[in-house]
């Protein structure tokens, strides 16, 4: 695997972090994953939305924890030994974001992510950036700043958000 | 010019406000009929500092006040004018006219050009004046403008700069600084390569060169050694004029110091490094036109140099996160470690104890790298007062006690403007005109006290007045008229708190310098918004006492840890007054809020559970603990299931990466790793009324 990657890096060839939600599977750049572990008890914040579970400590940094599996509405929401959390490094903050499992490190070349199809109106799919395809697998690659900042999961102040949007795009 | 000068603008910045700190200082503390020789240099050398620089930088607009400054002291202190109160006031303006234009380049701000002007304009006409006394052969010296004879006439330098032996680690082009020289004129290079002391050490990185240089310029020394100012120390380079070309032997050195022997060329102006002579010899470099080895012996007294580095405000706040990790993570140890027995383990136990020794003694000392003498605030009230007092025609007299106490940097930031609002408070309503003053018997001159200590975990600032102190009749009369609840028969404590009040204006007393719409409710919402407390003592016509406490550090807060449910949340100690569990007989309801009846008070009762949403707490007061708390000056019952200990906690911001919780003052973390989040009651107070 990562004699592949080493050879095709050279050629435009970007990697991604897949990991699943439900029954999909997403690929996120490795780029912004500072580390992944296991899920702590955190700290709740009142009047938060529900998919924020909270706050943990990270070594000293106070990281707020997102539930991917209750922003995305799949049910069996389970914390168990085996509940995998992805530190994130986007919009200049740390994240931590829950989801079902990470599954792989893949690498795609440009011609193998075909832009994302339309579904209309009535599905929030800003932040999909294409759809990969690896080991006969279908991967919907994400842009996980615009996921992260965007207004519903308030994360972040607005305004702030939007203008850290326009620069990472 | 080859090496970019912005990345230096900072450092002009920095010092170019401590010189002007510095000249303010002298001139406010200087006695205009027996001025101080030392003095007048130091003042000299910081507009000399400041015009060198300003040059060097390309700031042309800051060069022309100071050089028209200059010009005037150099004058004064040369005896050839004499030193007056109105030229003092001028000066002192014009040290403004300079600061502004440093903001003006340092931040933007906008330059009155006007202001400048009239300042120029006043130094001219103090210029033109010559009211010349001292000794008659210096009186028939012309004034001469200061470091321009040597532009009239070549002058050859010998230059020899030794670079220190890291000079090629430290990567400095050396091809701009002499392209500059030989700009400035005829510029003669040589280098000569020292032999090392011993091949058995040899290092390849060591420096052993050093340059020679023969200039022959109309340049004056000063912006010789400007070209080198941010390549070499000035102890590695010495300047010697080689026998100088016809007329004045040596023009800087024309008449100046009766002290000084006579000049015998060539001469050394600046001295070579003398090992034994270190403190002297660091002031001797400041001191630029002197350079007669007399002018050095008068200087033993000078204060010597603070050896300090500059580091930014953030490595700083990151050792302070770090070193709470730390207190933290001991905490956490010793936590562990009491399941262990202390017979079987008794070297476990020694070591944890020297742990936490330790632990306690580094977090001092880091706290300390933040830590600012109160003399950064109190430096500007000598002025303040200085203006003031004229302006009102009062005679003040300004004592500062204390000026070395420590407090946070960032505490510093925002006493200033609470301080100085109390400091003209008492300046303007506190102390009494000269007349006022002897017909009650006190001495015509007023005396203003501030006062900085330590006292426990506080720092305690106090601003004494022995003035009239405040008029309870008129406090009582002012607070009747707005409808506040008062009564003839309230304490003084609690008549003085009356002024705290928002809106408590004292418009009957309004002038145009305590009159700028910062009330003392502003006051004591600054102070509060520090952790700290206002109170007032005063006496009629004795005077009157502010004092603000405050606590030692923004970074570490003492709270009171709360359970709530099977959440946990720390209380700032300083805003509890009480805590206590109600009998039934006390609690009521009004309208689907309940009340708690506090010593013949009806609190409110703030149930923390439901204001955050949190399951599983106690919500029958009867069973739970409730604290009375400050809520911005309201007193509140907050309901919480129990209280656990108290603890100093790092305060953390959870905005680094989530936004700002209502309610809440940032979070920190416990002994056992978890993060519990810091109450601002006065913020969750306001959350419950909207709900």
């Amino acid at each position: 695997m990562e004699e592949m990657t080493s050879t095709t890096a050279e050629h435009g060839a970007r990697e991604y972090l897949t990991f699943t939600l439900g029954k999909e599977e997403y690929g996120m750049d490795i780029l912004k994953v500072q580390e992944i572990r296991g899920y702590d008890s955190v700290t709740h914040i009142a009047n938060a939305p529900e998919f924020l579970k909270g706050v943990i400590n990270l070594r000293g940094v106070i990281v707020p924890i997102v539930d991917m599996r209750i922003k995305f509405k799949l049910g069996n929401v389970v914390y168990d030994e085996f509940t995998v959390v992805i530190i994130i490094n986007v919009l200049g903050r740390v994240i931590g974001m829950v989801v079902d499992g990470v599954s792989d490190v893949v690498s795609l070349q440009p011609e193998q992510i075909k832009p994302p199809p339309e579904f209309g109106t009535g599905i929030d799919t800003e932040y999909i950036t294409g759809i990969g395809t690896s080991n006969e697998q279908m991967l919907i690659l994400t842009d996980i700043e615009k996921l992260m900042g965007g207004a519903d999961m308030q994360l972040v102040e607005h305004g702030i958000a939007d203008n850290r949007i326009d620069l990472a795009a | 010019m080859g090496i970019d000068l912005s990345q230096f603008f900072q450092v002009f910045f920095d010092e170019s406000a401590e010189h002007l700190a510095e000249m303010e200082s002298i001139f406010l503390a200087i006695d205009t009929d027996k001025p101080d020789e030392e003095e007048l240099n130091a003042v000299f050398r910081a507009a000399h500092s400041i015009k060198g620089g300003a040059g060097t930088f390309g700031f042309p607009d800051m060069t022309q006040v100071t050089h028209t400054l200059e010009t005037l002291l150099d004058r004064v202190r040369h005896r050839e004018l004499a030193l007056t109160p109105a030229m003092v006031e001028v000066f002192l303006e014009a040290g403004d006219a300079i600061s502004m234009q440093l903001a003006g380049h340092r931040d933007g701000a906008a330059v009155d050009q006007s202001k400048i002007d009239a300042v120029c304009e006043k130094l001219r006409v103090i210029a033109a004046t010559d009211t010349v006394e001292a000794a008659p052969v210096e009186a028939a010296v012309p004034p001469a403008p200061s470091p321009a004879p040597a532009e009239e006439t070549e002058t050859t330098y010998h230059i020899i700069f030794t670079p220190p032996p890291d000079f090629f680690n430290r990567m400095v082009p050396m091809e701009p600084l002499f392209a500059e020289l030989a700009g400035m004129g005829d510029l003669t290079l040589s280098a000569r390569i020292a032999a090392p002391d011993s091949f058995d050490d040899y290092d390849y990185e060591r420096c052993l060169t050093v340059w020679e240089m023969q200039l022959t310029t109309r340049q004056s020394l000063d912006e010789i050694r400007d070209v080198f100012m941010f390549v070499a120390d000035e102890d590695e380079i010495s300047f010697e004029v080689a026998v100088p070309p016809q007329p004045a032997p040596d023009p800087l050195q024309s008449a100046r110091d009766e002290s000084a022997p006579p000049p015998s060329p060539p001469q050394i102006m600046t001295d070579q490094p003398l090992a034994s002579d270190g403190i002297q010899h660091r002031r001797r470099l400041n001191d630029r036109d002197e350079a007669s080895p007399g002018a050095m012996v008068g200087r033993k007294s000078d204060v010597p140099e603070a050896s300090s580095i500059r580091v930014g405000v953030s490595k700083v706040d990151q050792l302070i996160n770090q070193m709470g990790e730390l207190v933290i993570t001991q905490a956490m140890l010793a936590q562990t470690a009491q399941q262990f027995d202390p017979v079987i383990h008794e070297n476990l136990h020694r070591g944890m104890e020297l742990l936490q020794r330790n632990t306690r003694d580094l977090q001092e000392s880091v706290m300390s790298i933040r830590m600012m003498p109160i003399s950064f605030i109190f430096s500007r009230f000598p002025r303040l007062v200085h203006d003031l007092a004229t302006k009102l025609g009062k005679q003040v007299e300004l004592k500062l006690v204390g000026e070395t106490t420590e407090l946070d940097k960032g505490l510093i930031e925002k006493l200033a403007d609470p301080l100085t609002h109390l400091v003209r408070n008492s300046l303007d309503h506190g102390v009494e005109l000269p007349h006022e003053r002897m017909q009650a018997g006190k001495s015509p001159s007023g005396t203003i006290t501030l006062r900085a200590c330590q006292s426990g975990g506080r720092i305690v600032i106090e601003v004494i007045d022995d003035g009239a102190g405040l008029n309870r009749a008129k406090i009582l009369k002012k607070a009747h008229d707005k409808g506040m609840p008062v009564s003839d028969d309230m304490s003084d404590e609690e008549v003085w708190q009356l002024i705290f009040a928002p809106g408590f204006s004292t418009a009957e007393q309004v002038t145009d310098i305590s009159g700028r719409g910062v009330g003392m409710d502003v006051v004591m919402k600054n102070v509060q918004a520090m952790g700290g407390r206002v109170s007032i003592f005063s006496e009629s016509g004795k005077g009157s006492r502010v004092v603000v406490s405050l606590p030692l550090t923004l970074a570490i807060l003492d709270g009171l840890s709360v359970k709530v449910g099977s959440e946990i949340f720390i209380v700032p100690l300083n805003s509890i007054i009480e805590s206590l569990q109600p009998l039934p007989d006390d609690i009521n309801e009004v309208g689907g809020n309940t009340t708690i009846r506090v010593r013949g008070a009806y609190l409110p009762l703030l149930r923390l559970h439901s204001v955050y949403s949190i399951k599983g707490a106690v919500d029958r007061p009867e069973e739970a603990v409730v604290m009375i708390v400050d809520a911005e000056g309201e007193q509140v019952a907050l309901l919480v299931d129990e209280l656990l200990s108290q603890h100093q906690v790092v305060i953390k911001s959870l905005e680094t990466n989530y936004r700002k919780v209502d309610g809440t003052a940032g979070a920190t973390i416990m002994g056992d790793g978890h993060v519990a989040l810091i109450l601002d009651v006065g913020g969750l107070v306001h959350l419950w009324r909207k709900r």
